[in-house]
């Protein structure tokens, strides 16, 4: 089955690492894309660089800024094929972002 | 039978229709051609073949079931140890973290205590369309998520034992009677985790525990008024059933076990003493303390240093706490200021204790604790 893993991270997290460890995060990050179950991976962008897109009424609406003001940020997904859930819950489990106080929400993709 | 269909089929709603309409051809047949050699095998190879006729009529693709990839089940294959990992797996699989709490406790007692759905709903006090959306959602998570049909691998088993044994004891504790005794039922749970996993010490202490305070639970109430453990009529204990949960603790304890389960079951066994070691019973909780972290274990930790003659002690313990909205901290300190005559702080304790009360039994005892000071 497929799982999505989408990565929510903390504001500043990353930044309050010291350079070792945002290196051997960063590691572990690739360690994940390596993995040969996953078939999908991206790392966004911050969210200063964000727009939202909305179309009411045949007119596109354009906002400065990410979808949700939220805590936890949106920062990058993976996409795995994993036998079962407890498979995508262990690989979830490895992503940093889920120890700095972030978390990572595992969804089954729907396979076309 | 429910547990290895569904584990092998990966889905209630399809187990629970093959299991009906196997009964429904053994009720038909075995009166006419007698009973088969092996019952229970025949009824799940039955019940299987019917899944899987059914499945392949059906040709739902999303759904790649294991079924389908197996020969035809013959009834030689079926054996005791074979049903009992099933039921592990099914066990730890109603039990998956992935599940809420309140799906996780109403999908093991629809699976392994044969409830209906309405005897779930009435006993956790919501409606039966509710329950039923709750069991519905639950077991559709299991088959779109694919929480897996398997005994958790060693690295999380700990934390997936302990959501299991939280789940029973979640039926002992706030299980409403009715029909259904879910004390008995939770204990019942617990006794067939004993026999799956024999050399887990956790389970055998939630059993103690379990077994002790459900022994005493005809003495709790006189005449619809609360009693206290101190003031109980002894001849209304189970004493069988203590000696079964001391039974139960021992075995836990030659497996050296130590976790909170176990602990709360020792503290339950000596509260059940002729003279009961208050002092042993302080050092025990002292010991839950460390583990949970818990405000409400300390609190029950200054009930036991009071008890053991330290009032002071007890009072000092209880200032710390953060358990404002906690009823039990009030009646407490008010006792722990009774008891050392300080009779005004006290009556605000009762009266605080009182606004926060949830039943009248409890109301009317803490009128009467008010009304003695």
């Amino acid at each position: 089955m497929k799982y999505a893993l989408l990565i929510y991270a903390k504001p500043g997290s990353w930044e309050s690492l010291s350079e070792q460890e945002r290196q051997a995060a960063q590691g572990e990050y690739m360690a994940l894309s390596d993995d040969p179950r996953c078939t999908a991976s991206a790392q966004l962008q911050p969210i200063e660089t964000a727009t939202t897109v909305r179309v009411q009424d045949g007119k596109t609406l354009t906002t400065d800024g990410p979808f949700a003001d939220t805590k936890e940020v949106f920062g990058g997904y993976y996409v795995f094929d994993a036998h079962n859930l407890d498979d995508a819950i262990e690989l979830a489990g490895r992503v940093p972002a889920a120890r700095m106080h972030g978390c990572v929400e595992v969804r089954p993709v729907v396979e076309q | 039978m429910l547990a290895s269909l569904i584990g092998f089929l990966g889905d209630f709603e399809l187990a629970e229709e093959a299991a009906a309409e196997a009964f429904a051809i053994a009720a038909e047949r075995w009166p006419r051609e007698g009973l088969p050699a092996n019952p229970a095998g025949w009824l799940v190879t039955t019940a299987r073949n019917r899944a899987i006729d059914r499945i392949r009529r059906e040709r739902t693709l999303a759904e790649k079931t294991r079924a389908l990839e197996v020969a035809e089940a013959t009834v030689d294959e079926i054996d005791e140890t074979f049903i009992e990992d099933e039921r592990l797996e099914l066990i730890f699989t109603c039990c998956h973290p992935a599940l809420a709490r309140e799906a996780q406790v109403a999908l093991t007692l629809r699976a392994f205590g044969g409830l209906s759905t309405e005897e779930i709903a009435r006993a956790f006090l919501v409606g039966e369309e509710t329950m039923k959306r709750r069991l519905s959602r639950a077991k559709v998570k299991i088959r779109q998520a694919g929480i897996p049909f398997a005994i958790p691998a060693a690295h999380v088993l700990p934390d997936r034992l302990d959501a299991v044994l939280a789940v029973i004891y979640l039926i002992f504790n706030e299980g409403y009677g009715g029909r259904m005794d879910l004390a008995a039922e939770a204990i019942r749970l617990g006794r067939v985790m004993c026999e799956l996993m024999p050399d887990e010490p956790e389970v055998h202490g939630l059993v103690a525990l379990m077994l002790i305070h459900d022994a005493r639970r005809d003495a709790r109430f006189a005449g619809g008024e609360l009693v206290l453990l101190a003031e109980q009529d002894r001849s209304l204990w189970d004493l069988a059933q203590i000696a079964a949960g001391r039974a139960a603790l021992d075995r836990a304890l030659a497996l050296r076990g130590s976790g909170a389960y176990v602990l709360q079951a020792a503290i339950a066994s000596l509260q059940s003493e002729e003279r009961v070691d208050w002092r042993e019973v302080a050092q025990l909780y002292e010991r839950l303390t460390l583990l949970t972290h818990s405000p409400v274990v300390e609190l029950n930790r200054a009930v036991a240093l009071a008890e053991a003659g330290s009032p002071e002690r007890a009072l000092e313990t209880v200032e710390g706490l953060e358990l404002d909205d906690y009823r039990y901290l009030h009646s407490t300190r008010a006792e722990l200021l009774r008891r050392l005559g300080r009779g005004e702080e006290a009556r605000a304790e009762f009266e605080r204790a009182l606004a926060l009360a949830r039943s009248d039994p409890e109301r009317r005892f803490l009128e009467r604790r008010l009304a003695e000071l």
